[in-house]
């Protein structure tokens, strides 16, 4: 037998701290289990922080994957400036993949639809660059809180050949013992940040001080208001539609993505600390300034099956 | 944004709490019924962290989907996919995450209905506290207790029982005490030692966050006040527990171990002991990204650096020398079987614990345990959602505790090798009564064996194993024994194992089943896996009709030792030559389960030598094996 382990009161920790240790676990049992993993970095807050624990988690060490950026051509010029400098100074390979049959055939949001461009530009470049890089093992930085699908996904969500996810045939998750075991072709999908809320992310980011991309501060932005959403016109290829002007608001973005299709809210938070206070009183959600949420309940879960993150 | 702004100051107390903030994961079970989903919705939505676009989408699902007639359905908050809402249930573990003034929640939000216990296990097994849902107007249930041993087995020591739907019962006090009695005394008997038992409605809010004014007899606590001020600050083990996680080695100067302490405390200076190996050192250094500290307890995610340079790699456990946990390679553990292929003693499955895949069978079932009423039952095999009581022997040995004194280092998983799924779960109980490989404190046991090299080289040999599959008549047994022959004319030592010496005699207590079937191949698998190692080569002349059961025989051996000749005699043929009359039988039905007619031949993918009788002469099948034997190094005359 084992000596008897008695009971002293538990750790100190706060849950800032707890779910820390727990992604850095996370992270640390994909790097030991899997051969050629990455990090996929969307450069918005999640990312951030997700890149901050990796450099906590392998320290003194540099993490020992690559970045991988999917971009689409269509992000804010702030995000792609961020991702290069970010990358440079921190020392990390950064892997930039756009699809080329998307560009080759002329593929926008403004043409082809929000649904259909995501598909192309989104979740076909992922699975093009997972498939060309052979990474059986791919870092998001997805959390439960943000959608009602993804509060079932696992931390370790497995991923058929074709990249794809089954919901009825999830593999059980006890504990914190992840099975890592998958056939050539496989991968997982592994999601540190599984148990943090979007306040837990803020909390971390100030806690921390951890840059971020400037757009989630408020700033005079050239705006045009569309089908209910506040577009912020990034360069030229927006196409105005009659009517249109642009106007110079101060706004600010909760989440980043594509410009073409990411609302910004009115906010005079020009600080972390007002970001933090806004967010307290804000009665929205996140997601709700993201056009492809919207198309239909369940559409994320849709998205989800065909392999997008 | 219509709201004023918030004052700075407001902003910082706000950040300031929010960091001391600690966090309390429980789980909430109950049946379809029971109105779990409206609870955890009444507890999202009164403690007001329900935005207004989700209840938005509320609004619209529940005209869509509700039950609740106009009223808004919360339950729809909490039910997560399309299927599931369509079919009205939960159909698998989702988590939610709410949060008080003093606290972070995360609730493991699973399924009651039968079929889900692996759900139910999954949920529990990160939970610190568990809400038990029992509906007012029908009573403890079956499930109630099902969801009860569930609970304790998963090792949770503080359980809320909320007694729902006490509006449909006329908020009467009687009926609710007889439920909370009957709860008490079976949450005993489970060795359950704290449990409070609340009478709620979910659907009309009493005593969910606020106290019920339906309900004056009720003294204690609401529901969401007991979850913010419960203890449970007694359930983590003070000695350390460091399972080493992943070796870090920047460069040649740096050598850090990174791990997790999943249980007490470390400081620079401690004397520490790595397990299995029992070699001990202090640790030097307890380096983090933000500077290196002096101390550390769980559950804290740090690399430590050691004094001296042994041997450590992923998998060993450190821990203080006079508090090292067990180190063994069999133990008794409780299983939860969570495959649709049934779990079979004896096959070969991985096992995932403390950080490390180590090989090993489930050896025996002692009992299986009926969920609904705890009663014991033989077992030959495991079915999904089965729970029972092993042996577990490994092929190696690791650092282990028994489950009720740390979670962390007495679970496991257990993977099926073939389809990689996580098939089971288990708890370990206590160590196995005869412990042979067991390490006992520093002594080691000097062990001046010959080793198989040794006894290979004696024989100019190198060990394998010839195992002829095909079907019945196709020639195994004939040109095993030619092959035999032959070697014994060259000088070479072997044995041949067939129907003939295994099935009358170590294997007469076998019949026909499936599991009797992978037993009977296990058994001659570790007969043959002995004869290599006494230095032997060893040919097997048997249908074996199952990739897996060969597979299983492979991955005893070393690589390359496993060497299968494929006999692929067509059915046709076989069925023509028919030597014992046996097809015959079989195609009027005197047979069962016989291979080619009545159950199935899985051929080889990549048989290391194919030999086709129909073609082949006796002699040329010899030759073609001599060939290969001597190709690969195997005879060395």
């Amino acid at each position: 037998m084992s000596p008897a382990l008695s009971a002293v009161h538990k750790s100190r920790l706060t849950q800032l701290e707890e779910l820390e240790a727990e992604s850095i676990f996370i992270m640390r049992e994909v790097v030991a289990e899997f051969e050629n993993p990455v990090m996929l970095y969307s450069i918005g807050k999640d990312s951030s922080v997700l890149l901050h624990l990796a450099m906590k988690a392998f320290y003194p060490a540099k993490p020992p994957f690559p970045l991988m950026h999917i971009d689409t051509t269509w992000k804010f010029r702030e995000m792609i400036e961020f991702r290069d400098q970010r990358a440079r100074e921190l020392g990390i390979d950064l892997i930039v993949h756009s699809n080329p049959d998307g560009i080759g055939n002329k593929i926008t949001p403004f043409t082809h639809g929000s649904s259909k461009y995501t598909d192309l530009m989104k979740t076909e470049a992922l699975k093009q660059a997972l498939s060309k890089y052979k990474f059986d093992a791919a870092f998001g930085g997805a959390r439960r809180d943000e959608e009602k699908s993804r509060a079932k996904e696992r931390v370790f969500s497995f991923r058929d050949n074709n990249h794809r996810w089954d919901p009825r045939n999830q593999r059980p998750e006890l504990w914190k013992v992840y099975n890592s075991r998958i056939n050539k072709g496989e991968s997982i999908r592994v999601f540190p940040l599984s148990n943090w809320t979007e306040l837990d992310i803020w909390m971390y980011i100030h806690k921390e001080n951890i840059p971020i991309v400037p757009l989630y501060y408020a700033k005079q932005r050239p705006i045009v208001h569309r089908d209910g959403m506040m577009l912020m016109i990034d360069d030229d290829r927006f196409p105005l539609n009659p009517g249109e002007t642009p106007k110079m608001e101060q706004v600010r973005f909760r989440t980043l993505g594509c410009y073409p299709l990411t609302g910004a809210m009115y906010s005079e938070a020009d600080t972390l600390e007002a970001i933090i206070g806004e967010m307290l009183e804000s009665r929205t959600s996140e997601r709700q300034g993201r056009a492809i949420d919207h198309d239909q309940s369940g559409s994320m879960e849709k998205k989800k099956k065909e392999g997008y993150f | 944004m219509s709201a004023v702004p918030m004052q700075t100051s407001q902003v910082r107390q706000f950040i300031g709490r929010q960091e001391t903030k600690g966090l309390l994961r429980f789980i909430t079970c109950g049946s379809v019924d029971d109105g779990k989903s409206s609870l955890i919705g009444r507890l999202l939505h009164d403690s007001q962290k329900i935005l207004e676009d989700h209840m938005a989408a509320v609004k619209a699902d529940s005209q869509r989907w509700g039950t609740q007639g106009e009223q808004i359905d919360l339950a729809l908050l909490v039910d997560g996919l399309q299927a599931e809402r369509e079919q009205g249930i939960t159909i698998d573990v989702a988590y939610r995450y709410f949060d008080t003034e003093r606290r972070k929640f995360i609730i493991a939000d699973t399924p009651g209905h039968e079929q889900y216990t692996r759900n139910m296990a999954t949920g529990a097994s990160t939970a610190d506290l568990a809400v038990i849902l029992v509906d007012a107007s029908r009573g403890v249930q079956v499930q109630t207790r099902r969801h009860s041993f569930i609970v304790s087995l998963l090792g949770i020591r503080h359980v809320i029982v909320a007694v729902n739907k006490m509006d449909l019962v006329n908020y009467d006090h009687a009926v609710f005490q007889n439920i909370a009695a009957e709860c008490r005394h079976f949450m005993r008997t489970l060795g359950i030692q704290d449990v409070r038992v609340v009478p709620v409605s979910a659907l009309m809010g009493d005593n969910v966050v606020k106290p019920s004014l339906n309900m004056p007899w009720y003294e204690g606590q609401p529901l969401l006040e007991i979850l913010d001020t419960v203890d449970v600050s007694d359930d983590r083990a003070e000695d350390l527990r460091f399972p080493v996680q992943y070796v870090n080695r920047p460069n040649a100067e740096f050598r850090g171990y990174a791990g997790t302490l999943v249980a007490g405390h470390v400081r620079v200076g401690d004397q520490i002991m790595s397990l299995p190996s029992r070699k001990t050192t202090k640790v030097k250094e307890i380096v983090t990204y933000d500077g290196s500290i002096t101390e550390a307890s769980a559950p804290m995610a740090v690399t430590l650096t050691l004094e001296a340079e042994i041997d450590i790699t992923r998998g060993d456990l450190l821990a203080h020398p006079d508090r090292a946990p067990t180190v063994a390679r069999e133990f008794d553990a409780h299983l939860i079987w969570m495959a649709e292929q049934p779990l079979l003693p004896g096959k070969q499955y991985e096992f995932k614990i403390s950080n490390q895949y180590v090989r090993g069978t489930v050896q025996r079932i002692d009992y299986r345990v009926d969920v609904n009423d705890l009663s014991r039952h033989a077992a030959g095999e495991l079915k999904l959602n089965e729970i029972a009581v092993c042996r577990i022997a490994l092929n190696q040995a690791v650092a282990y505790d028994v489950y009720d004194l740390c979670r962390e280092t007495g679970s496991f998983i257990v993977v099926d090798r073939m389809n990689n799924a996580t098939a089971g779960a288990g708890m370990i109980r206590r160590s196995a009564a005869v412990k042979a490989h067991e390490v006992h404190g520093n002594v080691y046991t000097e062990k001046l064996e010959i080793t198989r090299q040794q006894r290979a080289n004696q024989k100019s040999q190198q060990p394998c194993i010839l195992w002829f599959t095909g079907l019945s008549g196709a020639g195994k047994s004939t040109i095993a024994n030619a092959v035999e022959q032959e070697l014994f004319r060259r000088g070479y030592h072997s044995y041949l194992l067939d129907g003939d010496n295994v099935r009358h005699g170590l294997n007469r207590d076998l019949g026909f089943t499936d599991n009797e079937r992978v037993e009977n191949i296990r058994r001659i698998g570790e007969v043959s896996r002995l004869f290599v190692d006494a230095g032997l080569i060893v040919l097997t002349a048997f249908i074996s009709p199952f990739r897996s059961d060969r597979r299983m025989v492979r991955e005893l051996v070393e690589a390359g030792e496993f060497i299968e000749v494929y006999v692929s005699t067509s059915l046709e043929v076989c069925e023509s030559r028919d030597p014992k009359g046996l097809y015959n039988r079989a195609r009027q039905g005197q047979i069962q389960n016989f291979t080619g007619i009545s159950s199935p031949y899985e051929a080889p993918e990549a048989a290391e030598i194919m030999l086709d009788t129909s073609k082949l002469h006796v002699d040329d099948c010899v030759a073609k094996i001599i060939e290969y034997l001597e190709a690969s190094g195997r005879l060395k005359l």
